[in-house]
């Protein structure tokens, strides 16, 4: 009885800060601009399905994609086995569906199985993350912190998978010595492997020992899921709306500025009245985006969901070619900025007083931004369709039309096109000249 | 354009040049064989001339959106006029902004890269290889252009013109959704590069020198700067060409020293 209460305590807790957490990530994004992702809902269940669900883009890189993909079908179908224990913690259950007899014996056999390729795979990913110096695992957008994230959670799932083996191992010897409580069920294919490592213990030791890996693995789970908002292993929950809210545009396609057409109409409409006061919420309090809330909340959710592995990164030619532009980085900085307006605006009694500071200038530098050539790489890279490209052009837009600030032969560029219609110095009379030499 | 309205007459496609096409010496080169093809075909097209502007492209990609929506609006009301249906363009970048994103500001067109032009002029016919088939058996590698490619999901079209010279086509290491761009687009062609420790055109060419082409073959007039720079940059201009996928046609079909129109 009291380690039932002792579970519905722990599980209530672990429940309430995850529910915090999450309230406060969805406030963060919803405090970006408005964005409609409500059209074409077939395709984007669909998209959802591929991408996320079907692992689709994962394995444009073999080795880490099928890791990867064994990791997620282990998380997800080991999860199954969560409910067994939920509903054993709370009712002093044992194996409370052991009664489904042969089913269930598949069921923990593959689990096990699972459990072996997770562990192997989190083994392998980190070797490659601390023993290979794989440039995108290795590079200075990671150094501290976000190298650390990684490798805690790698280290949490081995320990995880080792805690459910040995309690299933220790539990295959109870049912084998008839212990009380220990009924006869499941199949241990790759527990039976520890069971030597528990074999001489007494009969209380066993049952310490599956009692004790038991509450580590419930407690090392919920401990998880307490970590993971704070993490960018968010992304095994933000991958399916954010996939299902995937631009389904060409890739190559820009949005066009609603606020801009309507400023370039009054200027080409002789008949309207440049002093009619436009109705308040047509007017933008800025142009483009300078910090992180004129984003669009699916841009912010982006950035909650992009979990670092830096394929954008090293996609990206300016990149390659040693230029500071990151799309990686743009992503991490992006969601360092909002979560420290987020937790400033919550100090502040939800008021957001300006700190001097912005997203661009104090994260991502003008450097970073004119180095991208749009070739939308990073687009193409993501594993689940984040787009820094579109990040990094939306700050050009604030640059130019907020600041003025431009490189001088962009500034050449814009008054050729002002002067001529065309980008070089060319006299616009000349634009027939070839039509001659045919 | 507007001779052919003053004379009651409408082309079946407006031939959009864009401003490398008009202005850039190497890329009239391009401009010319395509519309060389468009006479040889007798395709009924037309200019605009010196009524055609920039479509706003390295603007926007600049972070300049009045300037653009002003181009966007004052090319709309030009074609509109018109009454113009389809286009077709020698520039992947006006291609995208004709197709992609002038329809929301009023400007509704069929918008076809020259590729896809001259792959339905040979597939009906209109278009015949000459009997001297100069690229037979030549070892031609194409380097997809951003805008064409990644960006509007068009491998095929140009790839199957190649195929049509009857040569060796040689996929570059990254092709097609993974191909590298050749650090022209957003609006780079305009400004120098940023500080690094190399150029993108000079690793894009060197990984089209990998296949020891003959031609590198291109479909936009910003990728043929860019590799025919990356070309000099490797001394290998004696050895290997860069030509635009029309110019390549034109010469199979013997159109390059026949003064037309």
């Amino acid at each position: 009885m009291l380690s039932q209460l002792l579970f519905l305590v722990i599980l209530g807790t672990a429940s309430f800060f995850f529910a915090k957490r999450i309230s406060v990530i969805r406030r963060n994004i919803l405090s970006g601009i408005d964005w409609d992702g409500s059209d074409r809902k077939a395709e984007r269940w669909k998209t959802m399905a591929r991408v996320a669900l079907g692992q689709g883009k994962m394995t444009a890189r073999p080795v880490a994609g099928i890791m990867h993909i064994i990791i997620y079908v282990g998380f997800v179908l080991i999860n199954i086995e969560m409910l067994e224990i939920v509903i054993d913690g709370l009712f002093g259950t044992h194996r409370v569906f052991a009664f489904l007899g042969d089913f269930y014996n598949f069921l923990i056999a593959s689990f096990e199985w699972l459990a072996a390729g997770v562990i192997f795979a989190c083994v392998v990913f980190f070797i490659r993350r601390n023993g290979m110096a794989l440039a995108r695992l290795t590079s200075k957008d990671l150094q501290g912190w976000p190298s650390l994230d990684a490798n805690i959670i790698l280290v949490a799932e081995v320990i995880l998978m080792f805690a459910f083996l040995s309690m299933n191992a220790a539990d295959g010897i109870a049912q084998s010595r008839g212990l009380d409580h220990y009924t006869i069920a499941g199949s241990f294919p790759v527990s039976s492997f520890l069971m030597p490592l528990y074999a001489g213990l007494t009969d209380a030791g066993v049952i310490a020992v599956e009692r004790g890996m038991w509450w580590a693995h419930i407690i090392g789970v919920l401990s998880f899921l307490v970590y993971v908002p704070y993490s960018k292993h968010f992304h095994i929950m933000l991958a399916f709306p954010n996939t299902y809210f995937s631009n389904l545009k060409a890739p190559a396609a820009m949005d066009n500025m609603a606020a801009v057409t309507k400023e370039v109409q009054l200027m080409m409409d002789p008949s309207a009245d440049p002093f009619a006061a436009a109705p308040a919420d047509e007017v933008p309090s800025k142009f483009g985006a300078k910090d992180a809330p004129d984003l669009t909340w699916k841009q912010l959710m982006e950035a909650y969901t992009c979990t670092e592995c830096g394929r954008c990164t090293s996609e990206c030619p300016a990149n390659q070619t040693g230029k500071l532009l990151s799309p990686r980085k743009i992503m991490m900085s992006t969601r360092d900025r909002i979560e420290e307006i987020g937790a400033a605006r919550e100090a502040n009694g939800g008021e957001w007083k300006p700190d001097g500071k912005s997203l661009l200038g104090d994260w991502i530098t003008e450097e970073e931004l004119w180095a991208c050539t749009s070739c939308q790489a990073c687009v193409q890279a993501c594993p689940i369709n984040i787009s820094p490209m579109g990040i990094i052009l939306d700050m050009r837009r604030s640059l130019i039309m907020e600041d003025s600030k431009s490189p001088e032969s962009i500034t050449s560029m814009f008054n050729n096109i002002e002067n001529n219609g065309a980008p070089w110095a060319f006299p616009a009379g000349d634009r027939g000249n070839w039509t001659k030499e045919v | 354009m507007a001779e052919l309205t003053a004379d009651g007459k409408t082309p079946d496609v407006l031939f959009w040049v864009g401003c490398a096409g008009s202005f850039d010496d190497r890329a009239k080169r391009i401009t010319k064989a395509i519309a060389r093809i468009l006479n040889a075909s007798e395709t009924s097209f037309a200019v605009l001339g010196q009524e055609e502007s920039c479509t706003g492209d390295p603007a926007k990609r600049a972070g300049n959106e009045f300037l653009y929506q002003m181009q966007a609006a004052q090319n709309i009301a030009t074609l509109n006029g018109y009454g113009i249906k389809r286009i077709i363009t020698g520039c992947p970048h006006c291609f995208n902004i004709l197709k992609n994103e002038y329809p929301e500001l009023g400007g509704n067109y069929e918008v076809l890269h020259h590729t896809q032009f001259i792959r339905e002029l040979i597939e009906t016919g209109k278009l015949k290889m000459s009997d001297g088939a100069p690229f037979k058996g030549k070892r031609i590698t194409f380097h997809d252009p951003c805008y064409l490619g990644r960006g509007n999901g068009e491998y095929l079209a140009p790839r199957e013109v190649i195929q049509k010279l009857d040569a060796e086509l040689l996929e570059m290491r990254r092709c097609k959704q993974n191909a590298m761009c050749c650090g022209a687009g957003g609006a780079q062609m305009f400004k120098e590069a940023e500080n690094g420790d190399s150029e993108v055109n000079h690793e894009r060419t060197q990984e089209a020198l990998e296949n020891k082409p003959e031609v590198i073959a291109t479909g936009c007039p910003f990728c043929n700067t860019m590799i025919t720079d990356g070309v000099k940059n490797a001394n290998k201009e004696t050895e290997v060409e860069v030509k635009d996928i029309a110019e390549l046609i034109a010469e199979a079909a013997d159109l390059l020293d026949t003064p037309a129109s």
